[in-house]
Formats: structure tokens, C-alpha cells, sequence
């Protein structure tokens, strides 16, 4: 298959093969992806980020279909988790998105928390760069935003959208530490139930506390089942991409994205390289039993590990 | 570190009969598979659709309302014209063993009725997804 | 108090003694295994004894038969008086057809119908919508307009047979046409009997016939509980149906508990929608599975009665005693066959038999040995219909009114599933209600939880499936299934263009319109449907319109 001249001919098989690759760390992939990387930047990256059972996948459906409308095209990276003990997952997030599984404008990827050489960050950051090299206007990554992995996958995004829905209780605490702030456009959906007004109270009194931003996101009431509410929220991550744009916030942001991207790639080979050479010549463990027993520090650990794989390293 | 098998499990046409789908959707997770599920009342276009943007090794379809003749043989068709016919089709269902033989030949890899353990299923897509 | 205090701890002492002894031999004899459970995976004992069910009261626990808590079954003589309805489950292909099977099980002996629909007509689609491809006429018969709801009953009087039909979203529609070919044939409305299964709930939970959502759906079905009060009195207007979450997966006290728990959603929705709990509530009726585990089975069914009688008393205040009587259709199970040596299933199919006369039913339906592969041959369905009729009338358990009553192990296991039960409706109440519980995913998940367990037992070894995982044979693919033409389809579609052409079409667009208005108000959708379908305005056309204005539901799924 001719994956770059396919791509560029805004192929979905080709796309799809591509992610593939990346996910895997192929040599093949990572070259056609060097290759064409300077033709992307151009799509809307858009993150939808929540406690489970927010409704994001039926939020991120409808929010496509008001695009479809404008005739943008739409990409979605749908991430669940993987079960720690099997590697396996099931991904189920296009059961909600079923009706757009038929219009030619959208791609739906569904990605497993893990089981991705570099970790799901890196994977759904080359599935980002690849759905943007095929031409989609806007690149939504739906995750569930309890760990720090989905925190950083949202980092991946131009702007993020937080999903809340009433009732979740003392939930709404857990999440706020850490959390909270990657928000830049607060959504309560199932806003039609009881306790929404209250837990559109809360994020607000939340906001209150970080008042040295500039940006004050705003909470926007939603009923995606009935799509209700929906145009006001695209509104609102239209005005955030303005306003980050005017400000000159929008390439600071990249800027510190890939910034960030760059030195996660740097770490991940040092590691990589190092670790691997060491494990491979049964150091590590070597070392390590003898940080354990008081024999040797572990500072002077590093140092002997670095001193053994520098040749390697070529530094 | 070797990529999960990706599997599309999906229930085409209208039957609602989703316990064998979801049974099998577990065990292959179990088996350390990643299992796109799709619900109920898939077309075969929708099958299709999914399975190409998801790249998945394996669509595994379940169907027990005797649609089988002509909704099966569909995807294979549609696969065919995507180019995608690597990707290995099976089923499984309240299909007669009468029609098995016609379905392989239209492309059905295989075919598991009432009674398959998960495992023979497990074991099949394993030893017969293509390789990469 | 069936059992005196002190009889009991001295009872209780003698029990542990022998238990103890029992157990020091299984030192040398093992039994054949370490922990033995019922069909549904809870753990049964070696031994039942008073001590089991020493808290029982007969008066409060069991009382006679034909009275609350109707433990005991809901009529004083049951089967001495007469037999439980004989009811076949049939339909295939076209109107023409199944009208000719359902002459052949008249002829039988069959003594109420009981219709099986299509996929598209169970789901509100024309036979020449896209997504009916391939699925015309093979689960059920095609209904696409009174035109074939007429060729479907023609020679058969409704004022005679009691008709069962298995048929939800769009139950107001086919009701309406039953009603409206009854006409024709000169029988008033209040003359009709029998059941619409009309309980949506379960299609959300187990089954997959879903069209709208959720608030709409419930409110056609209280359309239909307020205007068969009145207009269709003898109609039993809803079968709250355990069979299809027994199916899917669940144990047998999720299915009580499941059941009755959709069945409090659909009384609340009534009383909310204005109507008295003893209008309404005497024409509910149930619909439950039989398994292979007779004892768990029969408890089951005593549970089922004895908790509903319960609620509907001390919930709803229901005063009728008719409101209290839980009544209930049976189908052997469709998941215990197996596609492997065939004829096996009629000796399973025999026992589920037992297990729901044992468990008082008013109604049954026996699964045909070829349906793990099919739909059933005549030769099939015979065999299944004359087990039923082996059972009634040589069997001899059918001249003693709840005989099983008193049996320790019943009584025990009568009142676990009822607590078991009774435990999901409390935790499905906290949750805010069954329609809740199913948005969330709460209750199919449960389900498939239990669903997996059972595969992984099979699969280890721990279940016996006979056939499937020992005792199996090499052997050649059954001959003789039954197959529906593949033309169906086709035949099908002609119909609808000759019934287009000829029909008033102005009065189509008429009354269509005006149940668009019903649908968007709040009055009673049922006149409005029964004028639609006389023009012979299509299934498709009504559930169109009812799709514009309600929606369509999006399925939860949580794996």
C-alpha cells in the first residue's frame, strides 16, 4: 500500500494503517510521518475530557454532527482503558456514534489505554498528526480524565473541554485536584436532571480560586442526548480559539505542546537506550540489589550505569 | 512489544440478541485482544466503515435472526471493493449447517454455532489473522 | 408459626451432629463435588430440614391457593378445573402462510395463538425499508398493513381464540389492527382476549426491539393500559417478561427481581399518568423462562407471585385482589438447547415442562428440538406441543394443587430468591427506578456479569452441558430444517406497491397527520392509530411519524 501518496488522498485506509504503525513505533511509519509532517497544523485539535458516564461520546457525536453541518470535516480518537492484567480492552465509544459511522466527512478511531510502545500520549499524538495531514478540520480526543495519562493526552490539544454532569457528588472534589485546571470550556451535561444548577455552581466557585487567568472558561449547560445546548458550546470553543489566537496565545500554546512533545520523546529514548542496554547485560538488577543492601547509593548507581552505556550513547 | 489484535465485533441487521456478541467481546479481552464493539443494528456498510478506520485484524459478526444468507456476504463484498479483503471476516450464531459451506465460499472465514467454546474462537482468530 | 421454637433448636442440634458425622465420611467418600450449585450459580445444600424455613408462617408465607400471598397459585383448583393454555409461539414468512400453521396447531389440539413478527415489523419498518434486507418473514411473520393482518387471521374467530402477540414499540399499532380485523369479521372490541407483550423495558435490557426512548415509550404504553380499560376490557394490555433477561444471561432471581422491578416502573407510570391502580393493574400479566433446574425453577415462579402480591398490596395499596394475582405465560428456555444432538432438547424442553406446572403457569409455550439451528419443522413443534400434553395428562401432577408446597428445600429456596429479588427492586429504587437503572447500564451489566460466569463454568468444566462439553458424538448436519423462502422479501414489497396504488391515499396523509398531532399533545394515541391503520396506512408510515415527533432511543452499553 501506498500510504503517503493514499493520505494525501485523504485515503482512510491509509490513515488508519498509519496510526497502526505509529502505535507500534514502525520504523516505515515514523519515516512517512518524517516525510509529511510539515503539512500538518492545520486542524482545530479539540479535547473532550470527563468522569465516566459524563456522556462524552454522545457530547463528541453531537458536537460532530453540528460541524458536518458547516461541511468540516471531523476526526475522533476515542481512548478507553485497558485492562491492567490481559492487555485487552473494549472499545465501545462508537456505539454512540453510529449514524456517523456512514457520512464519508467523518473517521472514528477507537484506542486502547495502553498496549502502545511510548505510552497513549505519544500514540494518539501521531494519530492527531496524521488525521491533520488527511485534511480534517477538527480532531476530537474524547478521554476519561481520571489519570494522569488522559491528562496528558489532552495536552496533545488546542483547546479542552471538560464534561461534568450532576450528581456525581463528592466525585467533582477528586477530579478538581490537578484536573480542573486543563479545562478550558466547562460542559454539565444531562443538564435537564436535578443538581445541575448546583454543579454548574461548584465549577464556577472552582474558577473563582484561579484568578490570575485571563481566560475565564465558561460552563455551558447541555442535554446531548437531546442535543440541546450544543451550538452554545461549539460557540464557546470557537471564542476560546479566538481568543487564544488574538492574544497570541494559540502558537504559545503549540509552541509549549511540542516543546513538551520534543523532551517526552527525548526522556523516552534515554530510557529507552539506557535501560535496555543495561537490563540486557543484567545491570540494572545488579545495581539495584546493591542500592537495596546499603552497598552502594543510588546516585553513584546512576553514575556507574551511565559510565557503562556512554559508549552506546555516544555522548 | 507486539500490537494487540484488534477485533470489530458487531451484530448486523436487526436481530437484538446481543448475549453471544458480549460474551465473546469479554473473552477476547480476556485473551489480551482489543475489542471494537459497534451494538446493535449494524449495516453492513457500518461494519465496513468501522473496520477500515479502526484497522482491525478480525470482524467477528453474531446473528441469529436467519438474515445470514445476505447480510454476511455483504461485508465480504464491501471489504473487497476497499481493498480490505485481508481482514479476516467470521460469524457465529443460529445459522443452519446447511448454509455454512455457501457462506465460506462467499469469504466467511468461519462460521461457530451454539455450543463453541470461547477458546476455539480465541485460538481460530489468533492462528488466522494475517500477519503484519 | 409453622414450627415451635424449641423443637427446632433441639432440631437444629441434631441437624449439626449429622452433618458433622456426614462430613467426617466424606473423608473416605468424597462427594462428586466440593461445592454443589443450582442452575443460576448459588450454592445449594446437602440437605433440607425444618430448620431451613423454622421463621415460615403458612397463614402469611403461603396461604391457600387462590389467595394472598398467592404463594400457592392464583386460582383454588388450578389445573383440576383446567389446563394451563397451550400456546405456540409461531409465525414465519407471509400472512398466508402462518395463517395455514396456525390452523394446523388449532387442529392439534393448540389452545391459544400466539404470533411471532418479523424483525422489521417488531421494529416498525416496512418490508421494503433498506435496514429489512434480508430479515422479511424469517423470525416471524411480515405485517406491513391491516391487508396482511387480515389474510393472517382469515378463517379464524377472534371471538373464539385468545391471541398472544409478541410485539413492543410498536404494540399500539398492531393492537389497533387486530382490533380493526375483528371488526371486519363482526366482533366488538370488548369481546377480545388476549395479551400484547407491550413491555418495553425488557427490549432496552434484553431483547433489542427498541424504537423510541424511554418517556414516550412509557407513554404509549399507559395509552394502551387507559384505553383497553375501556374499550378492550378482556385484554390483557402488557406481559412483563422475565424470558428475555433469563436468556440473556441472568440468574433466576435477577429474573424475579428484574421483572417485577419493570413492572413497578410500569405501574408508577400509570398511576402518574392519572389511572387507578385496580383499573389497570388486574390486565398485567407476566412472562417467565423455564431452565433445567426444576427446584431452583418452581421456587422461582412461588417467589414471583408471593413478591408481586407484596407490592402491588403494600406499595400501591391495590385493593382488587385481581391486582395482586401475578399471572404469567411460561416459554421453555430457547438458551438450553443446543445445536448439538438435537433430539436431546425434547427430553430438556420435557423437564422445563414439569417445572412450569409445578410452578402454577396459566400459559405455556415449548420450544421445538431443531431452534438452536432454526425455526421449527411441523414435526417439531408436534413433539413439543404433545410434551406439554404428556405432562397434563399422564404425568398426574397436574390433580394436586401446588404440590411441591412444604418440601424444606422449595420452601427455603422460595424464600432466597424472593429476598435475592426483592434486594435488586430495593438497589434498583435507590437508583431512581428501573428506567434509570437501564440508562445507566446498571441492570445489563449485572446480567451479562452472570451471563459470563455461566460461559466460564462451561468452559472449565464446572457446568455439564450434555452434548456440548461431555458425552459428545461425531455427527452429520440435521436434514429437514426448516427454511423461508428467500422471495419473502420480494413478495412483500409487491404488496405495499399494489396496496399503495389502491388505497385512499388523501385519507392516509389525513389521519397520519392527525396522529402526528395526538403525538406531539397529550391526548390518547390510540384512536388516532386505529383510524391510521383502517385507511391501511403502513407500519412504517405510523412508526415514521411516531419516530419524527418521539425520537429514537440510543442503546447503553456497558461491558
Amino acid at each position: 500500500m501506498d500510504i503517503e501518496k493514499r493520505l494525501l488522498g485523504k485515503d482512510k485506509r491509509a490513515a488508519a494503517r498509519l496510526i497502526s504503525l505509529l502505535e507500534n513505533k514502525d520504523p516505515e511509519g515514523l519515516e512517512i510521518l518524517k516525510k509529511l509532517y510539515h503539512k500538518s497544523g492545520n486542524a482545530f485539535v479539540i479535547g473532550i475530557t470527563g468522569p465516566p458516564g459524563a456522556g462524552k461520546s454522545t457530547l463528541t457525536d453531537k458536537l460532530a454532527k453540528a460541524l458536518r453541518k458547516q461541511d468540516k470535516s471531523v476526526s475522533i480518537i476515542a481512548v478507553d482503558p485497558t485492562s491492567p492484567f490481559t492487555g485487552g480492552a473494549i472499545l465501545g465509544d462508537r456505539v454512540r456514534m453510529n449514524d456517523l459511522s456512514m457520512d464519508s466527512g467523518v473517521f472514528i478511531r477507537s484506542m486502547g489505554a495502553r498496549g502502545h510502545l511510548g505510552g497513549i500520549s505519544e500514540a494518539t499524538s501521531a494519530a492527531i498528526k496524521v488525521l491533520d495531514i488527511m485534511g480534517s478540520d477538527y480532531i476530537f480526543i474524547e478521554t476519561v480524565g481520571v489519570g494522569q495519562s488522559e491528562i496528558d493526552i489532552v495536552k496533545n490539544c488546542d483547546t479542552t473541554v471538560m464534561v461534568m454532569v450532576p450528581g456525581l457528588g463528592d466525585d467533582i472534589q477528586a477530579i478538581k485536584a490537578g484536573v480542573m485546571e486543563i479545562g478550558d470550556v466547562f460542559a454539565v451535561n444531562k443538564s435537564d436532571r436535578d443538581g445541575a444548577k448546583r454543579t454548574a455552581r461548584e465549577i464556577e466557585m472552582m474558577l473563582d480560586f484561579n484568578k490570575d487567568v485571563k481566560w475565564r472558561p465558561p460552563v455551558k449547560m447541555v442535554v446531548a442526548v437531546d442535543n440541546q445546548g450544543i451550538d452554545e458550546l461549539l460557540e464557546s470553543i470557537h471564542m476560546h480559539r479566538t481568543y487564544m489566537i488574538d492574544n497570541e496565545l494559540f502558537d504559545e500554546r503549540r509552541a509549549n505542546n511540542a516543546k513538551n512533545e520534543v523532551v517526552e520523546l527525548i526522556k523516552e529514548r534515554i530510557e529507552h537506550t539506557i535501560l535496555d542496554k543495561s537490563q540486557k547485560e543484567e545491570k540494572l538488577e545488579y545495581y539495584a540489589k546493591r542500592v537495596a543492601d546499603r552497598e552502594m547509593d543510588p546516585y553513584s548507581a546512576v553514575d556507574a550505569v551511565f559510565d557503562d552505556v556512554k559508549s552506546a550513547l555516544q555522548v | 512489544m507486539d500490537r494487540p489484535i484488534r477485533v470489530l465485533v458487531a451484530k448486523p441487521g436487526l436481530d437484538g440478541h446481543d448475549r453471544g456478541a458480549k460474551v465473546i467481546a469479554r473473552a477476547l479481552r480476556d485473551a489480551g485482544m482489543e475489542v471494537i464493539y459497534t451494538g446493535l443494528r449494524q449495516t453492513p456498510e457500518q461494519i465496513v466503515n468501522a473496520a477500515i478506520q479502526e484497522d482491525v485484524d478480525c470482524i467477528a459478526m453474531s446473528i441469529l435472526s436467519g438474515a445470514h444468507n445476505t447480510l454476511l456476504p455483504r461485508v465480504v463484498d464491501l471489504l473487497r471493493a476497499e481493498e480490505a479483503e485481508d481482514i479476516l471476516v467470521i460469524g457465529g450464531g443460529v445459522i443452519p449447517t446447511d448454509d455454512i459451506p455457501a457462506l465460506k465460499e462467499k469469504g466467511i472465514k468461519a462460521i461457530f454455532t451454539p455450543g463453541t467454546p470461547t477458546q476455539v474462537t480465541i485460538d481460530y482468530i489468533r492462528e488466522n489473522v494475517a500477519k503484519r | 408459626m409453622m414450627f415451635n421454637k424449641d423443637q427446632i433448636s433441639i432440631l437444629k442440634d441434631a441437624v449439626d451432629k449429622e452433618n458433622a458425622k456426614t462430613q467426617e465420611k466424606l473423608q473416605k467418600r468424597p462427594e462428586r463435588k466440593t461445592e454443589f450449585t443450582t442452575g443460576s450459580g448459588s450454592v445449594v445444600n446437602r440437605l433440607y430440614t425444618p430448620v431451613d424455613i423454622a421463621d415460615m408462617d403458612y397463614a402469611n408465607d403461603l396461604g391457600f391457593p387462590g389467595q394472598y400471598p398467592y404463594t400457592r397459585g392464583v386460582q383454588p383448583t388450578m389445573y383440576r378445573g383446567q389446563f394451563w393454555t397451550m400456546r405456540m409461539y409461531a409465525g414465519f414468512a407471509t400472512a398466508e402462510e402462518s395463517n395455514k400453521r396456525y390452523k394446523f396447531l388449532v387442529e392439534q389440539g393448540s389452545s391459544g395463538l400466539s404470533v411471532a413478527f418479523d424483525l422489521p415489523t417488531q421494529i416498525g419498518y416496512d418490508s421494503d425499508h433498506p435496514l429489512s434486507e434480508g430479515e422479511v418473514g424469517k423470525v416471524g411473520v411480515a405485517i406491513d398493513s391491516l391487508a396482511d393482518m387480515e389474510i393472517l387471521f382469515d378463517g379464524i374467530p377472534l371471538d373464539k381464540v385468545s391471541t398472544s402477540m409478541t410485539i413492543n414499540a410498536p404494540a399500539s399499532v398492531l393492537l389497533a389492527m387486530y382490533i380493526a380485523v375483528a371488526e371486519k369479521q363482526g366482533t366488538s372490541s370488548e369481546k377480545l382476549r388476549g395479551t400484547i407483550q407491550n413491555d418495553i423495558l425488557k427490549e432496552y435490557i434484553a431483547r433489542g426491539t427498541y424504537i423510541f426512548p424511554t418517556e414516550p415509550s412509557m407513554r404509549l404504553i399507559t395509552d394502551i393500559f387507559a384505553y383497553c380499560s375501556k374499550e378492550v376490557p378482556q385484554w390483557n394490555t402488557i406481559s412483563i417478561s422475565g424470558y428475555h433477561i433469563r436468556e440473556a444471561g441472568s440468574t433466576a432471581a435477577q429474573e424475579v427481581g428484574f421483572t417485577l422491578a419493570d413492572g413497578v416502573a410500569y405501574v408508577e407510570a400509570a398511576i402518574k399518568a392519572g389511572l387507578d391502580v385496580d383499573e389497570f393493574a388486574p390486565r398485567l400479566s407476566f412472562f417467565f423462562n423455564a431452565h433445567n433446574d426444576l427446584l431452583e425453577e418452581v421456587s422461582k415462579y412461588r417467589a414471583a407471585r408471593r413478591l408481586w402480591a407484596r407490592i402491588m398490596k403494600d406499595r400501591f395499596g391495590a385493593k382488587d385482589p385481581k391486582s395482586m394475582q401475578l399471572k404469567f405465560h411460561t416459554q421453555t428456555g430457547g438458551s438450553t438447547l443446543t445445536a448439538q444432538q438435537p433430539d436431546n432438547n425434547i427430553v430438556r424442553v420435557a423437564i422445563q415442562t414439569l417445572a412450569a406446572v409445578l410452578g402454577g403457569t396459566q400459559s405455556l409455550h415449548t420450544n421445538s428440538r431443531d431452534e438452536a439451528m432454526a425455526l421449527p419443522t411441523e414435526d417439531s413443534v408436534r413433539i413439543a406441543l404433545r410434551t406439554q400434553q404428556i405432562v397434563a395428562n399422564e404425568s398426574g401432577v397436574t390433580d394436586i394443587v401446588d404440590p411441591l408446597a412444604g418440601s424444606y428445600y422449595i420452601e427455603a429456596k422460595t424464600k432466597e430468591i424472593e429476598d435475592e429479588a426483592y434486594a435488586y427492586i430495593k438497589k434498583i429504587d435507590d437508583i431512581g427506578g428501573a428506567t434509570k437503572a437501564i440508562d445507566s447500564g446498571y441492570i445489563q451489566q449485572e446480567i451479562m456479569d452472570a451471563a459470563y460466569d455461566y460461559q466460564k463454568k462451561i468452559e472449565n468444566n464446572e457446568l455439564i452441558v450434555v452434548g456440548v462439553n461431555k458425552f459428545q458424538i461425531e455427527e452429520e448436519a440435521p436434514k429437514g430444517l426448516l427454511r423461508v423462502d428467500p422471495a419473502v422479501g420480494e413478495m412483500q414489497k409487491q404488496k405495499l406497491v399494489e396496496l399503495k396504488a389502491k388505497r385512499d391515499n388523501t385519507k392516509v396523509e389525513e389521519t397520519l397527520s392527525a396522529l402526528k398531532k395526538a403525538c406531539e399533545g397529550s391526548e390518547n394515541v390510540m384512536p388516532y392509530v386505529l383510524d391510521a391503520v383502517k385507511t391501511y396506512a403502513t407500519l412504517g408510515e405510523i412508526c415514521d411519524v411516531m419516530r419524527a415527533v418521539f425520537g429514537e432511543y440510543q442503546q447503553t452499553v456497558n461491558l
